[in-house]
Protein backbone atom coordinates (compact mmCIF):
# COMPACT_ATOMS: atom_id res chain seq x y z
CA UNK A 1 0.00 0.00 0.00
CA UNK A 2 1.11 3.57 -0.55
CA UNK A 3 2.19 5.43 2.55
CA UNK A 4 -0.12 7.75 4.44
CA UNK A 5 0.91 11.39 4.23
CA UNK A 6 1.86 11.07 0.55
CA UNK A 7 0.05 12.51 -2.45
CA UNK A 8 -2.49 10.11 -3.96
CA UNK A 9 -1.54 9.56 -7.61
CA UNK A 10 -4.10 10.94 -10.04
CA UNK A 11 -5.83 8.65 -12.52
CA UNK A 12 -8.66 8.72 -15.00
CA UNK A 13 -10.94 5.71 -15.56
CA UNK A 14 -14.31 4.97 -17.11
CA UNK A 15 -17.20 5.30 -14.66
CA UNK A 16 -19.87 4.70 -17.29
CA UNK A 17 -19.58 3.47 -20.89
CA UNK A 18 -19.00 7.04 -22.11
CA UNK A 19 -17.72 9.02 -19.15
CA UNK A 20 -14.34 9.06 -17.44
CA UNK A 21 -13.74 10.15 -13.86
CA UNK A 22 -10.46 11.46 -12.44
CA UNK A 23 -9.38 11.56 -8.84
CA UNK A 24 -8.65 15.27 -9.29
CA UNK A 25 -12.36 15.84 -10.09
CA UNK A 26 -12.99 15.39 -6.38
CA UNK A 27 -10.60 18.01 -5.08
CA UNK A 28 -12.17 19.68 -2.02
CA UNK A 29 -13.88 16.43 -1.07
CA UNK A 30 -12.54 13.44 0.74
CA UNK A 31 -12.39 10.30 -1.36
CA UNK A 32 -12.70 6.70 -0.24
CA UNK A 33 -11.11 4.38 -2.81
CA UNK A 34 -12.37 0.83 -2.39
CA UNK A 35 -10.44 -1.59 -4.59
CA UNK A 36 -12.09 -5.01 -4.83
CA UNK A 37 -11.42 -8.17 -6.84
CA UNK A 38 -14.51 -8.56 -9.00
CA UNK A 39 -18.14 -7.65 -9.61
CA UNK A 40 -20.59 -10.44 -8.71
CA UNK A 41 -18.33 -12.39 -6.38
CA UNK A 42 -20.20 -12.92 -3.10
CA UNK A 43 -17.95 -11.20 -0.56
CA UNK A 44 -17.44 -8.04 -2.62
CA UNK A 45 -21.16 -8.00 -3.25
CA UNK A 46 -21.69 -7.76 0.47
CA UNK A 47 -18.94 -5.17 0.82
CA UNK A 48 -20.39 -2.93 -1.88
CA UNK A 49 -23.95 -3.49 -0.60
CA UNK A 50 -22.82 -2.40 2.85
CA UNK A 51 -21.04 0.69 1.54
CA UNK A 52 -24.12 1.53 -0.48
CA UNK A 53 -26.06 1.83 2.79
CA UNK A 54 -23.30 3.96 4.27
CA UNK A 55 -23.32 6.74 1.67
CA UNK A 56 -25.21 9.21 3.86
CA UNK A 57 -22.74 8.65 6.69
CA UNK A 58 -19.80 9.12 4.32
CA UNK A 59 -21.30 12.25 2.81
CA UNK A 60 -21.90 13.77 6.26
CA UNK A 61 -18.14 13.57 6.63
CA UNK A 62 -17.62 15.15 3.18
CA UNK A 63 -16.46 11.87 1.66
CA UNK A 64 -17.18 10.40 -1.77
CA UNK A 65 -16.96 6.63 -2.18
CA UNK A 66 -15.47 5.14 -5.36
CA UNK A 67 -15.27 1.43 -6.12
CA UNK A 68 -12.52 0.14 -8.45
CA UNK A 69 -12.02 -3.27 -9.99
CA UNK A 70 -10.63 -4.64 -13.25
CA UNK A 71 -14.11 -5.41 -14.59
CA UNK A 72 -15.15 -3.71 -17.83
CA UNK A 73 -17.51 -0.74 -17.91
CA UNK A 74 -20.50 -2.77 -19.19
CA UNK A 75 -20.00 -5.31 -16.44
CA UNK A 76 -19.92 -2.51 -13.87
CA UNK A 77 -23.06 -1.00 -15.36
CA UNK A 78 -24.93 -4.27 -15.05
CA UNK A 79 -23.62 -5.03 -11.55
CA UNK A 80 -24.35 -1.53 -10.34
CA UNK A 81 -27.91 -1.54 -11.62
CA UNK A 82 -28.57 -5.04 -10.23
CA UNK A 83 -27.36 -4.02 -6.76
CA UNK A 84 -28.80 -0.50 -7.04
CA UNK A 85 -25.46 1.04 -6.17
CA UNK A 86 -25.45 4.81 -5.78
CA UNK A 87 -21.74 5.47 -6.14
CA UNK A 88 -19.35 5.17 -9.10
CA UNK A 89 -17.58 1.95 -10.01
CA UNK A 90 -14.48 2.57 -12.07
CA UNK A 91 -13.06 0.14 -14.62
CA UNK A 92 -9.36 -0.49 -14.19
CA UNK A 93 -9.62 -2.39 -17.43
CA UNK A 94 -7.26 -0.94 -20.03
CA UNK A 95 -4.37 -1.14 -19.49
CA UNK A 96 -5.56 -3.83 -17.16
CA UNK A 97 -4.96 -3.11 -13.48
CA UNK A 98 -2.80 -0.06 -14.13
CA UNK A 99 -4.36 2.03 -11.36
CA UNK A 100 -4.46 -0.93 -8.97
CA UNK A 101 -0.72 -1.40 -9.59
CA UNK A 102 -0.16 2.32 -9.04
CA UNK A 103 -1.87 1.98 -5.66
CA UNK A 104 0.01 -1.27 -4.89
CA UNK A 105 -3.09 -3.39 -4.59
CA UNK A 106 -2.82 -5.52 -7.74
CA UNK A 107 -2.71 -9.30 -7.39
CA UNK A 108 -0.64 -10.66 -10.27
CA UNK A 109 -1.58 -14.27 -9.59
CA UNK A 110 -5.32 -13.71 -9.95
CA UNK A 111 -5.20 -10.75 -12.28
CA UNK A 112 -7.51 -8.85 -9.95
CA UNK A 113 -7.33 -5.98 -7.50
CA UNK A 114 -6.85 -6.83 -3.87
CA UNK A 115 -9.32 -5.63 -1.26
CA UNK A 116 -7.48 -2.39 -0.51
CA UNK A 117 -9.01 0.74 1.01
CA UNK A 118 -7.65 4.28 0.87
CA UNK A 119 -9.03 7.42 2.49
CA UNK A 120 -7.77 10.57 0.75
CA UNK A 121 -8.26 14.06 2.14
CA UNK A 122 -9.52 17.26 0.51
CA UNK A 123 -6.01 18.08 -0.75
CA UNK A 124 -5.42 14.66 -2.28
CA UNK A 125 -3.20 13.37 0.54
CA UNK A 126 -3.55 9.73 1.60
CA UNK A 127 -4.66 9.71 5.21
CA UNK A 128 -5.49 6.04 5.78
CA UNK A 129 -4.72 2.80 3.96
CA UNK A 130 -5.84 -0.71 4.73
CA UNK A 131 -5.44 -4.04 2.96
CA UNK A 132 -8.00 -6.65 3.92
CA UNK A 133 -7.20 -10.37 3.65
CA UNK A 134 -8.63 -12.08 0.54
CA UNK A 135 -12.16 -13.27 1.21
CA UNK A 136 -12.69 -10.95 4.16
CA UNK A 137 -15.13 -8.09 3.82
CA UNK A 138 -13.41 -5.26 5.70
CA UNK A 139 -16.66 -3.57 6.68
CA UNK A 140 -16.91 0.19 7.05
CA UNK A 141 -15.85 0.95 10.61
CA UNK A 142 -12.18 1.48 9.69
CA UNK A 143 -13.18 4.04 7.07
CA UNK A 144 -15.44 5.81 9.56
CA UNK A 145 -12.68 5.85 12.18
CA UNK A 146 -10.32 7.43 9.64
CA UNK A 147 -12.85 10.05 8.54
CA UNK A 148 -13.71 10.97 12.11
CA UNK A 149 -10.04 11.22 13.08
CA UNK A 150 -9.57 13.67 10.18
CA UNK A 151 -12.41 15.78 11.60
CA UNK A 152 -10.66 15.93 14.95
CA UNK A 153 -7.32 17.04 13.55
CA UNK B 1 -14.12 -6.85 16.85
CA UNK B 2 -16.16 -5.86 19.85
CA UNK B 3 -19.70 -4.66 20.22
CA UNK B 4 -19.48 -0.89 20.62
CA UNK B 5 -23.03 -0.38 21.87
CA UNK B 6 -23.70 -2.43 25.00
CA UNK B 7 -27.04 -4.16 25.39
CA UNK B 8 -29.46 -2.00 27.35
CA UNK B 9 -33.14 -1.73 28.20
CA UNK B 10 -33.67 -0.16 24.77
CA UNK B 11 -32.93 -3.54 23.20
CA UNK B 12 -35.31 -6.36 22.46
CA UNK B 13 -34.22 -9.12 24.80
CA UNK B 14 -35.52 -12.67 24.83
CA UNK B 15 -34.74 -15.24 27.51
CA UNK B 16 -33.03 -14.91 30.86
CA UNK B 17 -31.72 -11.36 31.23
CA UNK B 18 -29.09 -12.64 33.71
CA UNK B 19 -27.93 -15.49 31.45
CA UNK B 20 -24.19 -16.19 31.26
CA UNK B 21 -24.35 -16.02 27.45
CA UNK B 22 -25.52 -12.93 25.64
CA UNK B 23 -26.08 -13.41 21.93
CA UNK B 24 -26.72 -10.30 19.82
CA UNK B 25 -27.88 -10.69 16.24
CA UNK B 26 -27.69 -7.87 13.70
CA UNK B 27 -30.24 -8.99 11.15
CA UNK B 28 -32.41 -8.07 8.20
CA UNK B 29 -35.92 -9.56 7.85
CA UNK B 30 -35.57 -9.88 4.08
CA UNK B 31 -32.09 -11.42 4.12
CA UNK B 32 -32.23 -15.11 3.15
CA UNK B 33 -29.22 -15.94 5.34
CA UNK B 34 -31.04 -14.47 8.34
CA UNK B 35 -34.12 -16.45 7.36
CA UNK B 36 -32.07 -19.65 7.36
CA UNK B 37 -30.53 -18.75 10.72
CA UNK B 38 -33.93 -18.13 12.30
CA UNK B 39 -34.97 -21.77 12.99
CA UNK B 40 -31.41 -22.59 14.05
CA UNK B 41 -31.57 -19.83 16.65
CA UNK B 42 -35.01 -20.97 17.85
CA UNK B 43 -33.71 -24.49 18.37
CA UNK B 44 -30.63 -23.18 20.13
CA UNK B 45 -32.75 -21.07 22.46
CA UNK B 46 -34.70 -24.21 23.34
CA UNK B 47 -31.57 -26.20 23.99
CA UNK B 48 -29.64 -23.60 25.96
CA UNK B 49 -32.67 -22.41 27.93
CA UNK B 50 -31.85 -20.07 30.79
CA UNK B 51 -28.17 -20.01 29.80
CA UNK B 52 -28.96 -17.79 26.85
CA UNK B 53 -30.06 -14.19 26.47
CA UNK B 54 -30.92 -13.31 22.87
CA UNK B 55 -30.98 -9.77 21.50
CA UNK B 56 -32.10 -8.72 18.02
CA UNK B 57 -30.90 -5.49 16.41
CA UNK B 58 -31.85 -4.16 13.00
CA UNK B 59 -29.37 -4.08 10.14
CA UNK B 60 -31.54 -3.61 7.05
CA UNK B 61 -29.69 -3.55 3.72
CA UNK B 62 -32.54 -1.60 2.21
CA UNK B 63 -31.11 -1.01 -1.26
CA UNK B 64 -30.86 -4.73 -2.04
CA UNK B 65 -33.81 -5.71 0.19
CA UNK B 66 -36.59 -3.23 -0.59
CA UNK B 67 -38.90 -4.47 2.20
CA UNK B 68 -36.26 -4.79 4.92
CA UNK B 69 -36.71 -1.34 6.39
CA UNK B 70 -40.52 -1.39 6.43
CA UNK B 71 -40.44 -4.86 8.01
CA UNK B 72 -38.05 -3.58 10.67
CA UNK B 73 -40.39 -0.65 11.31
CA UNK B 74 -43.33 -3.03 11.66
CA UNK B 75 -41.51 -5.09 14.29
CA UNK B 76 -40.51 -1.97 16.20
CA UNK B 77 -44.09 -0.70 16.02
CA UNK B 78 -45.30 -4.06 17.36
CA UNK B 79 -42.91 -3.62 20.28
CA UNK B 80 -44.97 -0.59 21.30
CA UNK B 81 -47.69 -3.13 21.99
CA UNK B 82 -45.27 -5.56 23.65
CA UNK B 83 -45.38 -7.87 20.65
CA UNK B 84 -41.94 -7.38 19.15
CA UNK B 85 -41.02 -11.07 19.17
CA UNK B 86 -44.38 -12.15 17.77
CA UNK B 87 -43.81 -9.81 14.82
CA UNK B 88 -40.11 -10.71 14.52
CA UNK B 89 -41.07 -14.37 14.25
CA UNK B 90 -43.91 -14.00 11.80
CA UNK B 91 -41.75 -11.79 9.55
CA UNK B 92 -38.94 -14.33 9.40
CA UNK B 93 -41.42 -17.16 8.89
CA UNK B 94 -42.85 -15.29 5.90
CA UNK B 95 -39.80 -13.44 4.65
CA UNK B 96 -40.61 -14.06 0.99
CA UNK B 97 -43.73 -11.97 1.38
CA UNK B 98 -43.09 -8.68 3.16
CA UNK B 99 -45.23 -6.25 1.17
CA UNK B 100 -47.13 -3.62 3.11
CA UNK B 101 -50.35 -5.61 2.64
CA UNK B 102 -48.70 -8.75 3.95
CA UNK B 103 -47.20 -6.99 6.96
CA UNK B 104 -50.66 -5.65 7.89
CA UNK B 105 -52.04 -9.18 7.69
CA UNK B 106 -49.33 -10.33 10.09
CA UNK B 107 -50.11 -7.42 12.40
CA UNK B 108 -53.75 -8.53 12.51
CA UNK B 109 -52.76 -12.13 12.98
CA UNK B 110 -50.77 -11.33 16.11
CA UNK B 111 -53.72 -9.20 17.24
CA UNK B 112 -52.20 -5.77 17.28
CA UNK B 113 -54.39 -2.76 17.81
CA UNK B 114 -54.38 -1.77 14.14
CA UNK B 115 -55.07 1.93 14.54
CA UNK B 116 -52.20 2.23 17.01
CA UNK B 117 -50.00 0.18 14.66
CA UNK B 118 -50.84 2.45 11.70
CA UNK B 119 -49.87 5.46 13.79
CA UNK B 120 -46.72 3.92 15.18
CA UNK B 121 -45.24 2.88 11.83
CA UNK B 122 -45.18 6.58 10.94
CA UNK B 123 -43.38 7.51 14.15
CA UNK B 124 -40.01 8.95 13.12
CA UNK B 125 -38.41 7.80 16.38
CA UNK B 126 -38.75 4.21 15.12
CA UNK B 127 -36.89 4.97 11.91
CA UNK B 128 -34.24 6.76 13.97
CA UNK B 129 -33.86 3.75 16.29
CA UNK B 130 -33.33 1.48 13.28
CA UNK B 131 -30.77 3.86 11.77
CA UNK B 132 -28.97 4.04 15.12
CA UNK B 133 -28.84 0.24 15.31
CA UNK B 134 -27.49 0.03 11.77
CA UNK B 135 -24.83 2.57 12.69
CA UNK B 136 -23.86 0.81 15.93
CA UNK B 137 -23.60 -2.45 14.01
CA UNK B 138 -21.46 -0.94 11.28
CA UNK B 139 -19.16 0.66 13.88
CA UNK B 140 -18.87 -2.71 15.61
CA UNK B 141 -17.66 -4.36 12.41
CA UNK B 142 -20.91 -5.82 11.08
CA UNK B 143 -20.13 -6.47 7.42
CA UNK B 144 -22.98 -8.76 6.38
CA UNK B 145 -26.19 -10.18 7.77
CA UNK B 146 -26.62 -11.95 10.01
CA UNK B 147 -23.69 -10.96 12.21
CA UNK B 148 -23.55 -12.26 15.78
CA UNK B 149 -21.81 -11.03 18.91
CA UNK B 150 -21.36 -13.42 21.81
CA UNK B 151 -20.76 -11.68 25.12
CA UNK B 152 -19.69 -8.61 23.19
CA UNK B 153 -17.25 -10.28 20.78
CA UNK B 154 -17.91 -10.76 17.08
CA UNK B 155 -18.51 -14.36 16.04
CA UNK B 156 -17.02 -15.21 12.64
CA UNK B 157 -18.41 -18.71 12.10
CA UNK B 158 -21.66 -19.86 10.50
CA UNK B 159 -25.05 -19.90 12.27
CA UNK B 160 -25.05 -23.70 12.05
CA UNK B 161 -21.86 -23.87 14.15
CA UNK B 162 -23.01 -21.27 16.66
CA UNK B 163 -24.40 -23.59 19.30
CA UNK B 164 -21.37 -25.88 19.37
CA UNK B 165 -19.10 -22.83 19.55
CA UNK B 166 -21.05 -21.43 22.50
CA UNK B 167 -21.19 -24.77 24.32
CA UNK B 168 -17.52 -25.51 23.91
CA UNK B 169 -16.35 -21.97 24.64
CA UNK B 170 -18.66 -20.80 27.40
CA UNK B 171 -20.46 -23.74 29.02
Amino acid sequence: MLATGTQAPDFSLFATPDQKVSLSDFKGKRVILAFYPADWSPVCGDQMALYNEMLSHFSKLNAQLIGISVDGKWCHLSFSSDRKLHFPLLSDFEPKGEVSRLYEVYDDNNGESRRGLYVIDEEGIIRWAYLSPIGVNPGADGIMDALEAMNNN
Amino acid sequence: MALRQAVSENDHIQGNSQAPIELVEYGDYECPHCGRAYPILKEMQNQLGSNLKFVFRNFPLSKIHPHAKSAAIAAEAASHQNKFWEMHDILFENQRRLTSTAVREYAQKIQLDMSKFENDILDSSIAEKIDAEFYSGMRSGVNATPTFFINGEKYDGTPADLQVFIETTFL
